[in-house]
């Protein structure tokens, strides 16, 4: 099998001289493995005992901070993959791009994982933005992109599955639990000024004014990196909200929650809920400025259950004894099982018959770390949303778990 | 308004009024050393964001050291951490002049460009040494919490010690620019090279010390910031915006403009943020700023520096 090896890599090399000569090379590698021919018939780049794939995150610039954990978690389930057999008896082999925190370079490296590389799926981007620039890349040249950030909505594209939640998943569990364990009835919306912030809180503002019977008596939207929230602070002493809604993000995160306790608003006195903050913001707001507020999310590092359990053992044997794993970073650990199952189901690695198999609504992951999950012909996961407390030491205590919840990426009514 | 006592109107109003002096104390700060290498210099350095994080890793270093090896001293590592953050800056802020900045003297787009790829560099190191994620170091008790004079009113505590600090640091400035000899050569220089050196001044060595001062300033920015944001490596980016517009706005080459459009800019920003939302707050005060520099472009105090 190595000088097979050996023979595509040089086939590679002359490829850059002739074109000719790959039309024969392919030729001959199919007269000799029909097996590949049969799973792989739109010329991905799969051998009689690999298949290819391509994880694209930003590993420089603003973005890495975030994307790091989501690359740790994809190649931990490759691994895993592997050391089970692999899929339809082939080893996963990874090529891995950096977006460097630049859009077009998403668009751009999308394109050479596709063409060039011909990989057969694609684990990666973060940012709404990220994945708004690879989108017609992917559209366009037939590719699966595995996209694992809680998003905005408002998107189903045939190319992606989205193993994170979308907007009313994560939202609305939330507010029907503030207003229901903490009598809320008047909320304060504050977030970063970009695209996820205000369509989240274009929802939530729906739900709470026309289900909840509340009233929003604030709603603020900060530029991203702002370190200064004074005024704001003082704003929200002014209004006394039952509950603050937060989604800040990124370093003012940090700013804000220590700025908050600065000011002596602490959870003592004070609801606050948020969408943005997970495990890894954590680490940079730290524990002490955090404690008793409450985070609502899909999944924390501290679930209990045997899922999740290994997981967590399993990311700290490969990625070290400190790391954390926040929402993200779970969502997407799912995207390499997701494909796995969706390519056993459809017998192929062809984009077209994995994209059918996956919208067929038996997908389902039992051993996910969050607990059962199943994929919507929508491209979305059902999942449950989750409240966690914040305690000191940077972990969440879990105070309440919803039902699984059906995804719906056009919500009516929210719009 | 009929909803709220005199009592908590007032503490707001107080409140309100600390937090624009909060934020004024913020910016001078931020701009004090680019103020001097700008305005001294005549320099665009596009690294001084990165010479601030220099001073909050500095602080993060310190910090971490502390607690594992002398945990009974980490009620006072951040005075030694804001003056460790002062001297390493300084330091490689002089070599920075040494290997790079002095050959491009008279192609101040090239500093420019040039202080921009340093800017990189040091980004690129700081993700190296620290990691791509953001840190924050383990504050004193005494810098968390607030003070509370009355019931209502809760001034932060790191907000305060910020403002000491821009106080003490800014007095220093202008002790050493206006009243040492060191200080007289920097101006004399800025006034007039040639003149300088004929009458026995070592230009070039005022000018590594020029910028050595503006890097350690930015150093101690750097650290006093670890109280109210957290550090990665691009936090320096997110600053230097804010630190140019603050000293363009003021004039180039004057201590006291950088003073008053600290000042302006912090007041009008953090009022408008109380009445409206807080990206409008920006533009607002952004278009005030450009439709003052169109009639004004030397800034608000003018600088009278032959070059």
């Amino acid at each position: 099998m190595l000088s097979h090896a050996q023979s595509i890599c040089s086939f590679k090399l002359k490829s850059l001289k002739a074109g000719i000569l790959a039309l024969a090379a392919t030729a001959s590698i199919s007269a000799f493995a029909a097996d590949t021919a049969k799973v792989n018939t739109t010329g991905l780049a799969i051998t009689d005992d690999t298949v290819t794939v391509g994880i694209l995150h930003s590993l420089t610039g603003t973005m890495a901070i975030s994307e790091t954990g989501a690359q740790e978690a994809e190649k931990l389930a490759i691994k895993q993959i592997n050391e089970s057999g692999g899929i339809l008896g082939r080893q996963i082999k990874i090529i891995q791009e950096d977006g460097a925190s630049d859009w077009p370079t998403f668009a751009e490296k999308s394109r050479k994982l596709l063409v060039k590389d011909k990989v057969a799926a694609v684990f990666g981007c973060w940012t709404s933005a990220s994945r708004k620039a690879a989108l017609p890349v992917f559209e366009k040249e037939n590719g699966l992109l595995y996209y694992p950030t809680f998003y905005e909505g408002l998107e189903q594209s045939k190319n992606v599955i989205y193993t994170g939640q979308e907007a009313t998943q994560q939202i609305l569990a939330g507010l029907d639990w503030v207003a229901k364990e903490k009598k809320a009835k008047t909320f304060y919306l504050i977030g970063s000024d970009y695209i996820w912030p205000r369509t989240s809180m274009k929802i939530a503002r729906k739900h709470i004014e026309n289900v909840l019977g509340g009233k929003v008596v604030g709603e603020e939207y900060k530029p991203l990196g702002n370190t200064q929230f004074g005024s704001v602070i003082n704003k929200i002493r002014l209004k006394k909200p039952d509950v603050i809604y937060a989604a800040v993000v990124g370093g003012s995160n940090v700013a804000w929650f220590k700025q908050l306790k600065a000011a002596g608003i602490t959870s003592k006195k004070q609801t606050l809920l948020t969408i943005s903050v997970t495990e890894d913001e954590v680490l940079g707001i730290g524990g002490e400025n955090l404690e008793g507020f409450y985070s609502i999310m899909k999944y924390f590092q501290s679930l209990d259950n045997p899922n999740n359990k290994a997981f967590v053992k399993a990311f700290k044997e490969m990625w070290g004894e400190d790391s954390v794993i926040g929402d993200v970073t779970q969502a997407a650990y799912l995207g390499p099982w997701l494909w796995k199952a969706a390519v056993e189901k459809a017998g192929s690695f062809d984009i077209d018959k994995v994209v059918e198999a996956s919208r067929t609504g038996d997908i389902e992951l039992t051993t996910a770390p969050e607990g059962y999950v199943k994929l919507h012909p929508n491209h979305h996961l059902w999942s449950k949303a989750r409240v966690g407390q914040w305690n000191k030491d940077g972990q969440a205590t879990v105070v309440f778990e919803s039902e699984l919840i059906e995804p719906n990426p056009f919500p009516k009514g929210y719009q | 308004m009929g909803e709220y006592t005199l009592n908590e109107l007032g503490s707001i109003f107080a409140m309100q009024g600390f937090a624009g002096i909060s934020l004024f104390s913020v910016l001078l700060l931020m701009a004090l050393g680019l103020a001097i290498i700008f305005g001294q210099m005549g320099v665009i350095n596009m690294a001084h964001g990165e010479f601030m994080a220099v001073g909050a890793y500095v602080t993060y270093f310190l910090s971490s050291m502390t607690e594992t090896y002398l945990p009974g001293f980490m009620p006072y590592y951040f005075l030694f951490a804001i003056v460790a953050a002062f001297f390493v800056a300084a330091i490689i802020g002089y070599f920075a002049e040494y290997a790079l900045i002095r050959h491009l003297y008279k192609r101040p787009l090239d500093t420019l460009l040039a202080t921009w790829g340093l800017s990189l560099i040091m980004q690129q190191c700081f993700r190296s040494i620290f990691g791509a994620r953001e840190v924050s170091p383990t504050l004193p008790e005494w810098l968390l919490g607030s003070y509370q004079p009355t019931e209502n009113i809760h001034i932060p505590l790191n907000g305060m010690f910020v403002l000491a600090l821009t106080f003490f640091v800014t007095a220093g400035v202008f002790y050493l620019l206006f009243k040492s000899r060191w200080g007289l050569r920097v101006r004399a220089t800025t006034q007039n090279r040639q003149m300088s050196g004929a009458v026995g001044i070592n230009t070039k060595k005022v000018d590594r010390y020029t910028f050595a001062l503006g890097c350690g300033i930015a150093g101690i920015a750097g650290a006093a910031f670890t109280t109210i944001a957290s550090t990665g490596p691009t936090t320096g980016s997110l600053y230097i915006v804010d630190t140019f517009m603050v000293v363009v706005f003021g004039g180039a080459a004057s201590l006291f403009g950088t003073i008053a459009s600290a000042f302006s800019i912090a007041q009008a920003q953090s009022i408008l943020e109380f009445f409206i939302s807080g990206s409008m707050a920006k533009v607002y005060t952004l278009l005030v700023l450009v439709l003052i520099l169109m009639f004004k472009p030397e800034g608000l105090f003018a600088s009278k520096v032959r070059r």
